[in-house]
């Protein structure tokens, strides 16, 4: 729904009558989604994010989808408010029926959705009403190319060979793009085991996160989400900490 | 001066017509609506439809009547989704069959936005049923002159298919047929033994009903379309795969090629 940011004066006469104050946007998240990862590939893109909606510190919700299969070209993952998220989803979904009952084929392509995710998001933050999300698109385009985009909640948008949200583009980002200077023709199976150890690493050091996640591929024969899994993690070296005492 | 009754009735009596028949907010003395009885008209002379219910899907079969041989083929759709979970194919004025699927379709849109789920049939074919309703009390509209055929399959409930007539009533059938060759298919559809064959088997029947009530002399040509929704397709609508479709059509040009050597033999 549009939300006016006009103020109104309600009562007859101008000296009685109560002043309405603009309206105020949502200026803060509430339940919460962590990193999403992002690694595209020449066999394909690969993207994953894990399954937990936090309230604050606590972690409120440990079996949530943050990954959306929109279309047989795309997948996204989203960080952020999860309702806004959720409204995203239900918008994304319709146009993709909205494209299939016309039965001839069309659909929209991976930079199409993020283009939209782009205009939809930069035009909220213009009127000072944000979805407080920062969504990844990993998809392919109409030649079956892989495409991986980026687009957050004050409209900046861009494509990347990796991308990673939050506390992901601090830990995981580097490590990431580490990987593919060194592998630059690594493939899809590759590019999951990289996302895995910087998922380990995230639960290591992301308090906002989950050891179970899911990870998506888009490639030419399949577009699909994976089951919630987990990283084996090591916390021996906890054990005897030291300048903490 | 005349009452415009008057001036009706001589216009009526002139031009044929009953003179309780110039809108659809009149009755006549023996309690019909003549407009609505004048848009079915409009469904009857339309391509045959029929569409019928299976123990797994629900298949409709179009004859597509086609009048000239510029028109480029799989044109003019006359089966269509609403929504991804329900297929209709319709009968009669095509302009008019658009606005009422692409109504469907609005209503599938907001119950999916309000509840989250998708429509269920019956819930569609209640709204549609109310909305073509509204069309038949007016004096100034004209009824739909369309008869859309519904159908839908999942899981938990199974096949369901529906009929909306221009008269706005919504009825649930097992087997249905509209159109010039209504009578006909009825009475082939009934010989079937619908509850008990699947989708693949229902597609290759219909196409021979389609084929056998298909007037060879009136309509030269036509085209044949097909579209299914079950569970082979997941409970999504579709157009029947081209190398189902081929079978089919083949299983109804051997059907007719049979029958037309048995007439040949009395």
């Amino acid at each position: 729904a549009v939300v006016s940011t006009q103020s109104g004066h309600y009562g007859r006469g101008k000296d009685e009558g109560t002043t309405v104050s603009p309206k105020k946007h949502t200026m803060q998240p509430i339940v919460t989604g962590t990193s999403v990862l992002g690694i595209r590939t020449k066999e394909g893109v690969v993207i994953a994010a894990d399954t937990l909606g936090s309230y604050g510190s606590l972690a409120r919700f440990r079996d949530i989808q943050r990954l959306m299969k929109v279309n047989d070209s795309t997948i996204i993952g989203g960080f952020g408010d999860y309702a806004d998220f959720q409204f995203l989803m239900k918008l994304l979904r319709q146009q993709t029926i909205d494209d299939e009952v016309v039965g001839d084929g069309v659909y929209r392509d991976a930079p199409a959705i993020h283009n939209w995710l782009r205009c939809v998001l930069y035009n909220r933050r213009t009127k000072f009403n944000p979805l407080w999300n920062t969504i990844v698109v990993a998809g392919k385009n109409y030649g079956g190319e892989p495409y991986l985009g980026y687009v957050d909640k004050i409209g900046v948008a861009f494509e990347e060979k990796t991308v990673a949200t939050g506390f992901g583009s601090y830990i995981a980002l580097p490590m990431m793009r580490k990987a593919m200077d060194e592998n630059p023709d690594m493939g899809v199976e590759e590019a999951k085991a990289v996302l895995k150890r910087c998922l380990r690493v995230l639960f290591y050091r992301d308090c906002r996160s989950l050891n179970r996640f899911q990870i998506g591929v888009v490639s030419a024969g399949e577009t699909s989400i994976s089951e919630p899994m987990s990283a084996d993690t090591d916390w021996s070296i906890g054990a005897n900490p030291s300048g903490y005492e | 001066f005349r009452s415009k009754q008057w001036y009706q009735r001589r216009v009526a009596i002139t031009a044929g017509g009953t003179g309780y028949d110039f809108s659809a907010g009149q009755f006549s003395p023996d309690g019909r609506v003549f407009q609505v009885e004048y848009a079915q008209k409009a469904v009857e002379n339309s391509g045959s439809v029929i569409a019928v219910r299976g123990s797994d899907g629900v298949v409709f079969g179009v004859e597509k009547i086609i009048t000239s041989q510029l028109y480029e083929q799989g044109n003019n759709r006359r089966v269509q989704s609403v929504d991804d979970h329900i297929g209709g194919a319709v009968a009669g004025m095509l302009s008019d069959a658009r606005a009422i699927v692409a109504r469907a379709r609005e209503e599938a849109t907001d119950y999916r936005d309000v509840y989250q789920v998708p429509i269920p049939l019956k819930m569609l074919c209640e709204r549609l049923g109310h909305y073509v309703h509204l069309y038949t009390v007016y004096g100034g509209l004209r009824p739909f002159g369309v008869s859309i055929l519904l159908g839908s399959w999942d899981e938990l409930n199974g096949a369901k298919l529906m009929e909306i007539d221009p008269s706005g009533s919504a009825r649930g059938y097992y087997g249905c047929a509209v159109g010039k060759g209504k009578q006909n298919a009825k009475t082939e559809i009934e010989k079937l033994d619908m509850t008990k064959l699947t989708c693949r088997e229902l597609i290759k029947e219909v196409a021979k009903i389609i084929y056998s009530v298909h007037d060879e002399v009136k309509d030269k040509h036509f085209e044949l379309e097909l579209s299914w929704i079950g569970k082979d397709t997941g409970g999504k609508h579709q157009i029947v795969p081209k190398d189902l479709y081929d079978e089919a059509v083949k299983y109804a040009e051997e059907a007719l090629n049979d029958s037309d050597d048995e007439d040949n033999v009395m």
